[in-house]
């Protein structure tokens, strides 16, 4: 019956919406800061612990949402370890990219197609406009803490 | 304009009539025939509503009590012709009790500003209900902030009923001024013992304001009955356009409350020195109204009373019926609110799946329902969710529009397990 949902809802975003890996708040937080999207109610906050050269050491995060904002989350923790902060920024702007309009053609060169490619999964958003916000909240989250603030402003 | 009668039997409504006069139901959505459980969001558009704005631009339009000519007559006569409609169906015993409004977010506010800051004593409370909208909340909050009006809030049982004893504790003090309630909620469906609320909010000294949004669209209301002093009405559930609602209130308020807006059209004589106002109710009409809308709501009111209370009430009570049965039966579904008066609107959750989730599975099915926190933030926080999935019921609601959401929500628990 939803066989057309599949490229909505992945396995992997079911697994990761069910049973995130990152939905904790990590022993030592250095940036927080939270996001809502209030047409909805999906509510997240992002914890980052940053490693002693200032690259991002852990992720994690506490969220109230949809499938696709959790697994979002978990798929964000997951591909932004180990990057510096002007990585993980870029690595949004192309995971944006992607997610608004399914593709990236341009998106990043090597450094992240690995990651590009765990994402992938949440392109199928582009498809459903009013989810799109959706897959893209924690990352907001994300990049607002990064920048030293408390709250993302939305889109 | 004529009204076609889709009635087979007095009391009964025939579903299959009904949906022939409301042309957006032969659509498909998502390749799929669309099956519309929205109707408490806005409803669909009957014909003769269509028609009836369509005839106004196409032959007699023009502003309203304002031009000496043909044009400007005829449409003075259809624009107020919807005032006499709208008084006969909530039996209003005066029509200029009837004030235009743009929906009852407006019709509210104008009495938070107008009643509350001209007639409201400094000092006194307003109390609301659990489960208000935010239409009817943040206007009291705004006043609060403005004035220092305090708002009170009456609890709501786990049942999703109006806590009768918390209601009357509020009032025991005699300083709540005004009482302004839901008639039906939005979100749960029930209906509010709105009788009782007005006979003791009387008794206690205060006046009652109803949000009326919901309720009118299902029941018949008669504000004489209910003995209430406010009544909210938002045009575009009435199967009416958006653009257009009304509020109701009794005249000698009305009189007594100052101007909400000022502008045209409300005004009798203006200097730079003093203006005075117009009668009651132009004095709350500033500006040019939405005299198309006004002219589609009032074929809107025909087509209700052309169906008849009687019918829809019987129809949507078989409908909410069906629908709580055919839900329940579903594991892991928990439907929000168990009021023993309730109205076509169910809101539920579904275990291990978030309401947008199971929104947008069920949109893929061409199943329209709402998902969110429906303006009801507090009540949603109540009940310890963030959101739930809500369908909801009109006129031309089937049974097997309700078979369609439990079958494809069997499909969806599927998927999320
Ligand atoms: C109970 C209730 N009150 C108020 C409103 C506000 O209606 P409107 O947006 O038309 O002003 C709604 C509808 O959204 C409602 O359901």
């Amino acid at each position: 019956m939803f066989d057309d949902l599949r490229d909505l809802y992945q396995e992997v975003i079911l697994d990761h919406g069910r049973r995130p890996r990152h939905a904790h708040r990590p022993e030592q937080v250095d940036a927080t800061a939270k996001g809502d999207n209030p047409m909805c109610g999906d509510r997240v906050q992002v914890f980052v612990r940053y490693a002693p050269d200032g690259s991002i050491a852990e992720t994690g995060f506490d969220a109230r949402g949809c499938a696709i904002s959790i697994a979002s989350a978990d798929l964000m923790a997951e591909t932004v370890q180990g990057r510096t902060p002007d990585d993980a920024r870029a690595l949004f702007a192309a995971f944006r990219e992607m997610a608004r309009t399914g593709v990236c053609p341009e998106c990043g060169g090597e450094k992240f197609d690995e990651a590009l490619e765990r994402l992938q999964p949440l392109s199928g958003v582009h498809e459903y406009p009013s989810r799109v916000k959706c897959a893209t909240l924690p990352w907001h989250a994300l990049v607002a803490a990064l920048a030293g603030e408390k709250e993302s402003t939305s889109e | 304009m004529n009204v076609t009668t889709p009635i087979l039997a007095p009391g009964r409504l025939d579903v299959a009539r009904v949906r022939e006069d409301f042309p957006i139901l032969g659509e498909t959505v998502r390749g799929k025939p669309l099956v519309f459980l929205d109707s408490a969001a806005s409803a669909q558009k009957p014909r003769v509503v269509i028609d009836a704005m369509r005839e106004t631009m196409e032959t007699q339009y023009a502003n309203v009590h304002r031009g000496l000519h043909w044009m400007s007559e005829r449409t003075t006569d259809a624009y107020e012709g919807t005032r006499d409609a709208m008084a006969a169906l909530i039996n209003a015993p005066d029509r200029h009790e009837i004030v235009f409004v743009r929906n009852s977010t407006e019709a509210i506010n104008l009495v938070a500003h107008s009643f509350g800051r001209g007639i409201l004593k400094p000092g006194l409370a307003v109390l609301i209900s659990g489960m208000e909208h935010h239409s009817n909340i943040i206007p009291w909050m705004m006043l609060r902030e403005a004035y220092g009006t305090e708002l009170r809030v009456a609890p709501i049982t786990d049942a999703g009923e109006l806590d009768m004893a918390g209601f009357e504790a509020l009032l025991a003090d005699g300083k709540v001024g005004l009482v302004a309630i839901t008639h039906m909620s939005n979100v749960l469906g029930t209906y509010t013992p709105a009788e009782r609320i007005v006979q003791i909010a009387h008794a206690h000294g205060a006046k009652v304001l109803f949000d009326g949004s919901q309720a009118v669209v299902h029941r018949r209301v008669d504000v004489q009955a209910l003995d209430c002093d406010f009544y909210a009405i938002t045009g575009h559930k009435l199967y009416g356009p958006t653009g257009i609602g009304v509020l109701w209130a009794r005249r000698e308020l009305l009189e007594r409350m100052p101007p909400f807006m000022g502008g045209g059209e409300m005004i009798s004589s203006v200097s730079y020195e003093r203006a005075t106002w117009a009668e009651v109710p132009h004095k709350f009409e500033a500006g040019t109204p939405a005299i198309i809308e006004a002219i589609g709501l009032k074929a809107a009111i025909g087509y209700v009373q052309s169906i008849g209370y009687e019918a829809i009430a019987a129809h949507e009570a078989s409908l909410t019926e069906h629908a709580m049965a055919r839900l329940s039966a579903i594991e892991g579904v928990h439907i929000l609110g168990r009021a023993q008066d309730r109205g076509g609107v169910v809101s539920f959750v579904l275990d291990r799946a978030h309401a947008h989730d199971v929104a947008t599975l069920l949109d893929r099915q061409g199943i329209a329902v709402r998902a969110g926190h429906h303006c009801a933030e507090p009540l949603m926080r109540r009940f310890g969710v963030e959101s739930t999935a809500r369908a909801s019921f009109g006129v031309y609601t089937t049974r097997e529009e309700i078979d369609a959401l439990g079958d494809t929500l069997e499909r969806v628990r599927e998927f999320f397990a």
